[in-house]
């Protein structure tokens, strides 16, 4: 930043300043102070009925929530950074947090956090908590939860020979072959989508292998860790029980899960609603949840969900802390669940009887406290893409003639390539890591 | 004097022009030679001068020549094909037989004025491996289902079929006006002559369009390299990026990945493609009024 540009944007704040000074003079109420509240798509609309209640509690902050649609939220909020126009709190996705944060467009929180009666990181299931952190700064609060479990046909895995859903890959792999058999060549046991990296993913999070190595320089998908979850990922493929689909042929899952398709597939808790919503109710029974199988026990998954976050350049970072502390209370987690069926981040919210009525979120429950975060650098997105593509390639290329010998030679080629491509992708983000440490200390961010 | 009130005439439209073309496609050349990215956004000293590094990785990435291979199958199978119905259908309309014109005119024009995005979502059905129509009336002259949007290998014969339906009804509404202004005493000299329809349709009407077809070649090849609107709300450049065109890939790395130096990149390279092949066609157009 240059200092003239430097002066531009501090007349700009000044003017800024002025003129909500007299936007609020005009309004004769110059106690109260607006907060700008950012979020997406059904949170966005959700959000405002919670609003009135915290208007009531902090009676001088009136807050103003702008709803934002999924699909330009991203692009909105980067020219917002540009435009020096960010709001005061948002809703981020929490795989942006990294790339937020590395804009340096990002308040850190734990001096709030820590002064706070309301929030307190313990109580919230740690693979959540932990994607708030960048090198142990905290930049955001989780909000809601969001995470990818099994869902499948109880009657077809019943009928295959199977009493309980599979907890290892050996039983899972065993149940899926035995569904197979029996469905015939029409149908399938899983459904993969061959444009979604989030199947894969989860199963390379369950491994022990960190998914980028040396504080996110390289790529590690030469680990034995990435090529198990791959080999894995393609023996589904091999075995014919997974199709070779994209979301284009089954844009609907849950109608297809009761017709008999696939009989397992892997979503998230807004996956109940859509069940009950699109099924009938002599169907409701046909179908259930559970805990992600692991390679050797109950695994990890992926850590999603969104939290709340303060922009560096808010004028009122402390009323947006209270907004941030409101929407964080067990109490209106809940209701904001009740309104959305997005699940609450921390433990205290889930001790309430309307968990443990509803059959299906309790698999959640306790997958939440195994879910993995991805790694937190702004290119992580990209590189999951490049490894969606790469991975859809080998899927293509193994049928059920493919050895197992064969099968690893397409496992190491497609992880050569995939380390080659993330450590192009990651080149300028170790050229910046160099330059801000350039004594070798390599903990430093840039 | 003279030059000077001139140039004060046409200085609004030039500064108009400078301002909204010239200018931004400086700096669009001038990003071209940085690693302008997400980081460049952050702060402008994150961003180097690379020299032509972006132009020497673009011919090293395997996808920018599948898109580049995607992108001319689908104007070299998809322009010709668009071409002729456009002219089929002019000829049915502009046939003397024809009642109601203006009611087909309207009914095949439709298409042109619909929205992508809504059209997609009933194309995609109709492209439905499963449930799909098309695969239903194959099955009538029992032709194996088809994955059109599932398997890389029909993937773009979908998207041509899709994109000659929707784009035919410009074209043809273009070659109907030429039609029309084709004087009827040459087809009458020509059946005077003996000439069939065969030979009214190669000796007459040809000709009598020429000027319009040179039109509507160059407006249809550069539309068809411009494609972006069928992959991105039908595939998504998949499967396995068959359908990812030249387009789609700049689209992704400069407003998906943020890639601003490289994705500007890509756009002189599609800019200089562009202009070769308009220039060759004007070329075999001049060569082809000559003889």
């Amino acid at each position: 930043m240059t200092h003239a540009a430097g002066s531009a944007r501090t007349t700009w704040h000044a003017a800024t300043a002025l003129a909500v000074l007299v936007t609020l003079g005009a309004c004769g109420d110059p106690e109260v102070t607006t907060v700008r509240l950012w979020a997406m798509g059904r949170e966005g609309e959700v959000v405002a009925q919670l609003m009135p209640a915290f208007e009531r509690a902090h009676p001088g902050i009136h807050v103003d929530v702008q709803q934002l649609p999924w699909t330009s939220a991203h692009e909105k909020l980067l020219t917002a950074f540009v435009g020096d126009a960010t709001p005061d709190v948002a809703q981020l996705g929490n795989t942006w947090l990294p790339e937020l944060a590395a804009l340096d467009a990002l308040a850190p929180l734990d001096a709030q956090i820590a002064a706070s009666p309301v929030v307190r990181p313990p109580d919230y299931f740690p693979g959540i908590w932990e994607t708030n952190l960048l090198d142990g700064v905290a930049y955001g609060v989780s909000w809601y939860v969001d995470t990818r479990l099994i869902f499948y046909r109880r009657d077809l895995l019943a009928a295959a020979g199977f009493a309980k859903p599979p907890v290892s890959w050996t039983e899972w792999l065993a149940a899926m072959r035995a569904i197979k058999a029996q469905v015939g060549p029409e149908r399938f046991a899983i459904l993969l989508p061959l444009d979604e990296f989030e199947q894969l993913l989860s199963f390379a999070l369950q491994q022990d292998d960190p998914l980028l190595r040396d504080h996110g320089r390289y790529g590690n998908f030469e680990s034995a860790g990435f090529r198990r979850a791959l080999t894995f990922y393609l023996q589904c493929f091999i075995d014919q029980l997974a199709p070779l689909s994209t979301q284009i042929q089954v844009p609907n899952p849950w109608d297809e899960l009761a017709r008999g398709y696939f009989s397992f597939f892997l979503h998230g808790p807004w996956s109940i609603g859509e069940f009950k919503r699109r099924l009938p109710a002599s169907q409701q029974d046909l179908w259930a949840t559970a805990p992600l199988p692991g390679p050797t026990g109950p695994g990890a998954a992926l850590a999603g969900g969104a939290s709340l976050v303060v922009f560096r350049r808010s004028a009122h970072p402390r009323e947006a802390w209270q907004l941030i502390e409101y929407l964080s209370q067990p109490d209106v987690q809940r209701t904001f669940y009740d309104l959305t069926g997005n699940l609450p981040p921390r433990r205290t919210s889930w001790d309430d009887p309307r968990f443990v009525a509803e059959p299906h979120t309790p698999a959640f429950r306790d997958q939440l406290e195994r879910v993995k975060r991805t790694p937190p650098v702004p290119e992580w997105e990209r590189i999951a893409t490049e490894m969606r593509v790469i991975s859809e390639r080998a899927a293509r290329r193994v049928s059920p003639a493919t050895t197992p010998g064969e099968l690893a030679a397409i496992v190491d080629a497609a992880a050569v390539e995939l380390d080659a491509h993330a450590d192009q992708m990651l080149a300028k983000r170790r050229w910046l890591l160099d330059r801000a440490a350039p004594a070798g200390d390599r903990s430093a961010r840039p | 004097m003279k030059p000077r009130g001139g140039w004060s005439f046409v200085s609004p439209a030039l500064i108009a022009i400078g301002v909204f073309f010239v200018l931004p496609v400086v700096a669009a050349l001038a990003l071209s030679f940085t690693d302008f990215d997400i980081y460049g956004v952050a702060d402008r000293h994150n961003v180097r001068f690379i020299g032509f590094d972006n132009y020497r990785r673009l011919v090293a990435t395997p996808l920018f020549w599948s898109a580049l291979r995607n992108t001319a199958f689908f104007v070299i199978v998809g322009a010709p094909l668009s071409i002729a119905v456009s002219l089929g259908t002019a000829l049915l309309i502009n046939a003397r037989v024809v009642r109601a014109r203006g009611a087909f005119r309207t009914a095949l024009f439709a298409p042109v004025v619909t929205t992508v995005v809504a059209v997609a979502v009933i194309w995609r059905y109709i492209f439905h491996d499963r449930y799909g129509f098309l695969n239903y009336v194959l099955g009538w002259f029992h032709i194996d289902a088809i994955d059109w949007l599932g398997d890389p290998h029909w993937s773009m014969p979908a998207m041509i079929v899709f994109a000659v339906w929707k784009n035919f009804g410009y074209n043809m509404i273009i070659f109907v006006a030429g039609l029309q202004s084709i004087p009827g005493d040459q087809y009458e000299a020509a059946r005077i002559d003996g000439a069939g329809r065969v030979a009214q349709f190669r000796f007459v009407t040809l000709p009598a369009l020429a000027p319009t077809m040179l039109l509507v070649t160059i407006l249809t090849m550069v539309g068809y390299f411009q494609l972006f609107a069928e992959p991105y709300v039908m595939t998504r450049g998949g499967p396995a990026q068959s359908t990812t065109s030249v387009l789609y890939f700049m689209f992704e790395e400069g407003f998906k990945w943020w890639n601003l130096g490289y994705a500007s990149a890509v756009a002189f390279v599609l800019f200089a493609i562009m202009l070769g092949g308009t220039m060759l066609q004007l070329a075999v157009a001049r060569r082809w009024s000559r003889s």
